[in-house]
Formats: structure tokens, sequence, C-alpha cells
């Protein structure tokens, strides 16, 4: 499974790490329902920091396209309640 | 709904809109190239803005921390003189420079995380921009096999996708770039206003004045002690230095003509 990094680039994940992607993407989730600022800054640097260990990052002449999109590394809050309203 | 979900859904639609301008897929193949190189130019322009903003942050620390260097200075000198309140006002003020530092230190982290992620854009565009530019020549010359037009299409929403991602952090960065200018602007005001006493070394330094008006009593005192036992009591301080000199080193031989001196 490929997930993108916002900024930094395509990972090749292994399947059996989605679990582990998934519980930190409902954290995430979780913190911007709440508006909570430190645990959506702690769960997303989870996320980016288990997205680079357990995936291979694939070069740029590798076209394929990802699945999965995690926010830049360091985004607050509100940039991402910005970013996803777009797509609302 | 996953966020992760809800962001591919985004970038993945900004990237389709991006290619909707292509008729077909010679077109789509030479846009998406065209389009590559113009967002890496945008991104190497952007980095060079981050490094003037970073530069510019790193001289306003650095004002800032002379300035909380002389308030210190200040305030020790007029604790030497006695004057507690003047060294508490000048550790007060000292206080408020210190707040603008650590404001200022999490600019810089912010803006360091930018550069980082601009530079990772434009190795990785420059990599995919030399990779593509043959890769469409032979994409282009085989096109009317369907498999090739296949091929196309994967290779093209694929660097959609990357270039949207780098629209993206262009974006971002340019929004940072936008804050720390206004930021670094306030400062700059803040320091020209006098708001942040001092922090140019220009215009009044109220403290300074203060510190220089009492070390200069301080010795005209003393002069004045010196003279008293030189001529002897009751006789014109003649030759003295105007009380009202403008400079604190008055002490020296350039005396006014004693008219104003003090009488002893």
């Amino acid at each position: 499974m490929i997930v993108r990094i916002l900024g930094e680039g395509r990972y090749d994940l292994p399947e059996a790490d989605l679990p582990v992607i998934e519980q930190l993407d409902a954290q995430l989730v979780d913190a911007l329902d709440r508006s909570d600022e430190a645990a959506f800054a702690g769960t997303l640097a989870d996320l980016v920091g288990e997205v680079r260990h357990a995936g291979t990052l694939i070069p740029a002449d590798d076209v394929r396209t990802s699945e999965l999109v995690v926010p830049h590394e360091g985004s607050t809050l509100d940039e991402v309640r910005d970013l996803l309203a777009q797509g609302s | 709904m996953s966020v992760m979900k809800r962001l591919s859904g985004i970038v993945q639609a900004k990237a389709n809109k991006a290619l909707d301008k292509a008729e077909n897929p010679a077109d789509m193949l030479d846009l998406s190239y065209e389009k590559q190189v113009e967002n890496l130019q945008k991104v190497r322009r952007a980095l060079a803005d981050v490094a003037t903003a970073r530069k510019r942050l790193e001289l306003q620390a650095s004002q800032l921390q002379g300035q909380a260097q002389k308030l210190q200075d200040q305030a020790k000198q007029a604790l030497g003189q006695g004057q507690e309140d003047l060294a508490r006002e000048a550790l007060g003020r000292r206080a408020t420079l210190a707040e603008q530092l650590d404001s200022l230190g999490t600019q810089h982290q912010q803006i360091e995380q930018q550069q980082q992620q601009l530079e990772t854009t434009a190795t990785r565009l420059q990599a995919q921009v030399d990779a593509f530019r043959t890769r469409k020549e032979t994409l282009k010359a085989s096109y009317t096999a369907s498999k090739a037009q296949a091929s196309i299409g994967e290779a093209v929403s694929g660097i959609s996708e990357s270039m949207t991602d780098a629209g993206m952090t262009l974006d971002r960065a340019q929004d940072k770039i936008a804050q720390m200018q206004a930021r670094a602007g306030a400062i700059d005001e803040l320091l020209d206003t006098g708001a942040l006493p001092d922090a140019l070394g220009t215009g009044g330094d109220d403290i300074q004045r203060q510190l220089d008006a009492t070390s200069r009593a301080g010795q005209v005192d003393a002069e004045l002690a010196a003279l008293k036992a030189e001529v002897g009591a009751g006789a014109p301080a003649q030759g003295l230095p105007a009380a009202g000199a403008s400079s604190p080193e008055a002490a020296g031989p350039a005396a006014g003509d004693g008219q104003e001196g003090a009488p002893a």
C-alpha cells in the first residue's frame, strides 16, 4: 500500500502495518474533533514516524499513485482543518 | 472519517483537475512536463524566500539578544549605584525581550522545517523532471498502441499527484513565509518605535541617561571634593567643567570658562 507524506514523498508500506496506521489516523480524527492541538501534533508526529519507519521510500521515477495521504510534517490542527475543508 | 483517506481524495481531485486541460495523451505528457518544470522554478524561488526570511529572523534575534545583554549590564550598573528601581525597570524590559526571543526561536524552528521540506520537494521534482523528460518522448512515440495509452495515463496520473503535492507544499511554505514576514515586520516596527526600548541602540535610552546622570553627579562630587582640598574652602571654583556638560567624560581637562562652575 502506498502512503504519501505531503512535502516528502511516497512510501510503500506492508499491508500488515495498516492497523497501526489506521489506529493513528483514528486518533488524529479524534484530536481534530476535540480541537486538541497537543494530541494532534503528537499523533501526527507518530504517524509520520511510523510511515517512514515501516515503509520504503519510492523513487521519483516510479509513477504509482498513493492510496492514503498524510499531512505535512509539523502541520497544525488548523492547517489540516483548512486542507480538509477543500474537499467538502 | 479517516484524515488520510479524505486528504487522498482531495489530492486526487486536484491532480485530476490539473489534467483536465489536456485534450490527448501527447498533450497531457507535454503539459505535465511543462508544469513540472514550472513548479520546480517556483519551489526554487520559495527556497530563496525562505532563506531570506530565515536570515531576517536571525538578525532580529541577534539584535534582541544584544539589547537584552545591554539591559542586563545596565541593571548591574544601576544596582552598583544603589538605584534598585532602575535595575528593576531594566530587568523588566529584559524579560519582555526574552519573550520575544522565545517566540523568534519557535519561528526559526518552523522556518527550518519549511526549508527542509522545500529542499526535499526540489530534489524530488528535479529527479522527476529528469526521468520524465526521456520517458515522455518514448511514450509519445508509441502512444497509438492501447497499452502505451494506459501507461501514459498512469505516468501522467502519478506525475500529476506529485505535482499536486509540490503545489500544496509550495502554498504552505508561502503562507508560512508571509506569516514570518508579517511578524518580522511587526518586530521591526516595535524596534523602530521604541515600544521595545532602544533595541537598536538609537534614540533616547532613558535607563542609560539615568545611569549616566548618576555617575556624572558622582564624578562632579568627587572633583569638587578634590578641588576643595586643593584650593581650600571659600575660594570660588575656577576652571571647573560645566556641571551640565554633555559628555559623561566631562571630567577631562577641556573645562568650561568657569563662569558656570558650581560654587564651592
